[in-house]
């Protein structure tokens, strides 16, 4: 008898993704779902999206979702966990919702350790408004309000936001992934795996960064996107695990 | 009891079980009461948000999981929630967010004004939507109006304003408050994010992207808001029977004005008070019916002229309305009032 080995997962709606070709947030979304399933909690987590491409993330992530307002989903996270402490709540954002309009709220959320599981989605530009410069862009990169180039003096330096929040207090567990190749998808997994055991274990809050591939708006194929990841952007931002407090007391 | 700890004592009341806000002036002992309050009560939250944008968005999230939920805060932190107080009117989200009044526009002051009378009845932010704005004039009414809030809030899934000033949060006047409502007795909110067991997923969200879509989602919100106008309009009328001269105020500038209409009607002046309790719904229909006998208004508010616009619309050709107003957070005296009063029975010739 044949033996499934690979199947949509439950928490995957049968919608067909609207993202462009090689785009990550495709890939990202379906580890999300992966791991929803694993864990056994689709019934029980309620995520979050961002404004951003993924705005439209409850096509196809198949759990109760409620939108927020452009860079404040973990805050609205915040009151849905805090009022239901019974739920597992996720939010899935980009660099510009996350690190530019939304950092406060981020802040503010790492350091009292909401119990939430952040899943921060990096490719280094603002994609859905058409690809201007985001706070994590790397310097000299071209975007369409850095046309010849990020420049520090006129547009600041490329932003670590996954290091600030390492500082705070109430971070307890923060990993840079990526999705370009199948080993990294596989840390990636493991990665946002462990993101929501950490919720689930009450112990503080937890965000995967996920350098992830914008082919579209970098004007490259979905192979040289990838490649440009490790290449150039793991330069800047470096794979690995940056905080980790999980086994403190063990 | 002082004004802002009765809200927070009517909120508990009516079942609120989380409150987000941000300290500012002049409404600051609202959320220290809440703190206290809820830090005794089981499956209560409390917290002081980083940003009055945070609160709001806050207060957006406990609203989608289903539970009763406040903010508060004053004009410049108001007008930072409209973002979020939009998207919950969008997403058709309940939610009670007090507004203490200071001066303005900008930082202004902290001293009692009505400065925010448009801001409140005309939605605040983007998307030509309406919130409901209830506006007491005395601690019991603060009891009455603050448990109503969250009953309107629940009925049509939106947010509810109450609008009050400086004055009204420190007042201390005695209460009486009827029974808690315990929240697990609440009607059950069959919208609300509480995972999907034994259910689809569910979404809730205020992005229409195909314009028929959003036409028709708009639609909805129009057919929700002409319901409320048909039904929540609420007003008091005071001594109005006889009147010839009706002021029209809310608020602490009722408040005001009654002491007025008391002070000229011992002068034998027919002059009476009419109280819009609902800014929006505006009591139009009722204020146009006292055009039938009334022919003079006088719109008393502490701003340079905002609910008179109200008014006007109301009254149509019917009735000539004067405007007295204050913008500053000086306090108006009834003596002021009746003063100006007076000053419209003499000229034109109301008191014979």
């Amino acid at each position: 008898m044949a033996k499934q080995v690979f199947k949509r997962p439950d928490a995957i709606k049968e919608n067909v993704f609207h993202y462009c070709p090689g785009c990550g947030h495709s890939i990202i979304h379906r580890l999300v779902a992966e791991v929803i399933d694993e864990l056994g909690i689709r019934d029980k987590t309620v995520g979050v999206p961002p404004a951003g491409c993924a705005v439209l993330a409850y096509n196809y992530i198949n759990v109760d979702m409620g939108e927020a307002p452009h860079g404040r989903a973990i805050a609205v996270a915040t009151g849905i966990k805090r009022a239901r402490p019974e739920l597992i709540v996720f939010t899935y954002q980009g660099d510009g919702d996350i690190a530019a309009i939304g950092t406060a709220e981020t802040i503010h959320a790492a350091n009292r350790g909401e119990r939430l599981s952040v899943i921060f989605v990096n490719n280094g530009v603002y994609g859905m408004t058409g690809g201007q410069m985001a706070p994590t862009t790397l310097l000299g990169q071209t975007t369409t309000t850095t046309p010849g180039g990020r420049l520090p003096l006129r547009d600041g330096f490329p932003l670590d936001l996954s290091q600030m929040l390492a500082v705070a207090n109430g971070s307890v567990y923060i990993e840079r992934t990526a999705v370009t190749s199948p080993k990294n998808i596989i840390k990636a997994k493991k990665a946002i795996k462990k993101a929501f055991q950490v919720q689930m274990d009450d112990l503080g809050f937890a965000l995967v960064e996920v350098l992830s591939q914008c082919p579209t708006n970098w004007k490259l194929s979905p192979v040289e996107a990838c490649r440009r990841v490790e290449e150039e952007v793991m330069q800047n931002y470096p794979l690995g695990i940056i905080k980790d407090t999980t086994h403190k007391g063990d | 009891m002082r004004g802002s700890h009765v809200i927070g004592e009517a909120a508990t009341r009516a079942g609120c079980r989380f409150y987000a806000g941000y300290p500012i002036t002049p409404q600051n002992e609202l959320p220290e009461y809440m703190s206290e309050r809820f830090a005794k009560l089981e499956g209560a939250t409390f917290i002081q948000a980083e940003s009055e944008l945070a609160a709001i968005n806050m207060v957006m999230g406990a609203s989608m999981a289903g539970v009763r939920a406040m903010t508060s805060s004053s004009s410049p932190g108001i007008s930072l929630k409209q973002e979020g107080i939009s998207y919950m009117a969008g997403m058709e989200l309940p939610a009670v967010v007090v507004n203490i009044m200071r001066g303005g526009p900008g930082l202004g002051n902290i001293a009692p004004t009505q400065q925010d009378y448009f801001q409140a009845t005309r939605g605040g932010g983007h998307g030509g939507y309406r919130t409901i704005v209830l506006a007491p004039y005395s601690g019991q009414e603060l009891v009455t109006l603050t448990m109503k809030a969250f009953d309107l809030a629940d009925v049509y899934r939106t947010p509810v304003i109450l609008l009050g000033d400086g004055l009204m949060g420190q007042m201390m006047e005695p209460v009486t408050f009827p029974d808690p409502i315990d929240p697990d007795t609440l009607p059950q909110k069959d919208w609300r994010l509480d995972g999907a067991r034994d259910r689809d997923s569910r979404l809730i969200a205020s992005l229409h992207l195909d314009p028929a879509q959003m036409e028709q989602h708009n639609w909805k919100l129009a057919r929700k808001y002409a319901a409320i106008c048909e039904r929540e309009t609420k007003r008091e009328s005071y001594l109005l029977d006889d009147a010839v001269l009706a002021v029209v105020a809310f608020g602490t500038a009722a408040r005001i004005a009654k002491g007025a209409v008391n002070r000229v009607r011992k002068a034998g002046l027919r002059a009476g008070l009419f109280r819009p309790i609902t800014l929006w719904p505006f009591p139009e229909k009722e204020l146009r019916a006292l055009t039938r006998t009334i022919k003079h208004v006088l719109v008393f508010e502490m701003n340079f002229g905002q609910m008179v616009e109200d008014v006007r619309i109301s009254v149509g050709e019917q009735a000539t309305v004067h405007f007295h107003g204050r913008p500053g957070g000086i306090i108006s005296t009834p003596h002021e009032i009746a003063d100006a009063i007076t000053k419209l029975f003499y000229r034109y010739k109301l008191d014979n």
